[in-house]
């Protein structure tokens, strides 16, 4: 599996990315003004802060040259994994439901939270249970995932709440503790902790490396760009 | 034309900025303050201002949080 992870002027999670990647295959770094997504897999659209975050968290960087590469991408099935800065690029882009809003605390969060897989029929927790709790950190100011209720029913519905904060973990007030999302055809997710920052053991947990696993087993180049 | 439009989080929609605000005012004896809200207010000259209304829903607000609203401003 060939991994793209994007770099847009002040991604400062691209590297970590492209190496917890490197662990379950190839991994390369994608510059924000180019097309060419070079035949990878899966795209990865890191933390960070990209073009300063100004105006709204990833409101300028939807509009980056990659980004049409990446929705085309993404309407041809093929996977799209954003990691906080990432999640709300893709939510500002509308490749995902829903909006980040400012933390409920305002203060900036950093610490390690126990997340409960709710669903696993994604490729992205298709090597978890449902049920299981993964240990990640989370590092954000802007990380509250809100949607209307309404919304809200019809994500629970399709299965699209693919990760919750488990009780007393939400480090953000985000609605019904909602950590991470995928789209309705479940090739493209979202999520505020930073699985990448989980893959070895010198750091506390793996569990993010199973996600990642899971990405490595079930991604694909896109039938139209193959 | 010279714009301002004025940003606001939307109705029912959790504002922290607000709430903080507002705990602080009564703190400094500002009594009888309540429903602060923060937005963001964006000035700049524009040909046409027909197309005020996409930059709105495209770039400078989020529909599904923010509501906007544009005046015409002094030059």
């Amino acid at each position: 599996m060939k991994v793209g992870v994007i770099r847009f002027p002040g991604s400062c999670d691209d590297i970590d990315a492209q190496q917890a990647a490197a662990r379950v295959g190839e991994a390369v770094l994608l510059w924000h003004r180019e097309r060419d997504l070079q035949g990878v897999d899966a795209v990865i659209v890191p933390g960070g802060f990209s073009y300063g975050d100004y105006l709204r968290a990833g409101a300028i960087a939807r509009f980056a040259p990659v980004m049409e590469s990446v929705a085309e991408f993404a309407s041809d099935g093929g996977l799209v994994f954003g990691i906080c800065n990432g999640f709300q690029v893709l939510c500002e882009a509308h490749l995902l439901p829903g909006a980040l809003l400012a933390n409920t605390s305002l203060r900036f969060v950093f610490r390690q939270v126990e997340l409960e897989v709710v669903r696993n029929d994604n490729p992205f927790t298709a090597t978890c249970e449902p049920g299981e709790r993964l240990s990640i950190p989370v590092k954000h100011t802007t990380g509250r995932f809100y949607a209307p209720d309404d919304q809200l029913d019809a994500l629970e519905q399709r299965g699209q709440v693919v990760l919750r904060y488990a009780p007393g973990n939400n480090p953000n007030g985000s609605v019904r503790d909602i950590a991470g999302v995928c789209n309705e055809a479940r090739n493209v997710f979202g999520l505020m902790p930073h699985p990448e920052h989980a893959v070895d053991a010198l750091t506390g947990s793996t569990d993010g490396l199973k996600l990642l696993q899971s990405i490595a087993a079930h991604a694909r180049q896109p039938a139209a760009a193959a | 034309m010279r714009a301002r439009i004025l940003v606001r989080p939307k109705e029912g929609i959790l504002d922290p900025q607000g709430q903080a605000v507002e705990r602080a005012l009564p703190a400094l004896g500002f009594e009888g303050v309540a429903n602060v809200h923060i937005g963001r207010l964006i000035e700049l000259d524009v040909e046409d201002p027909s197309r005020l209304p996409e930059m709105c829903e495209r770039l400078l607000s989020n529909p599904l949080i923010e509501s906007y609203e544009i005046e015409e401003a002094a030059k």
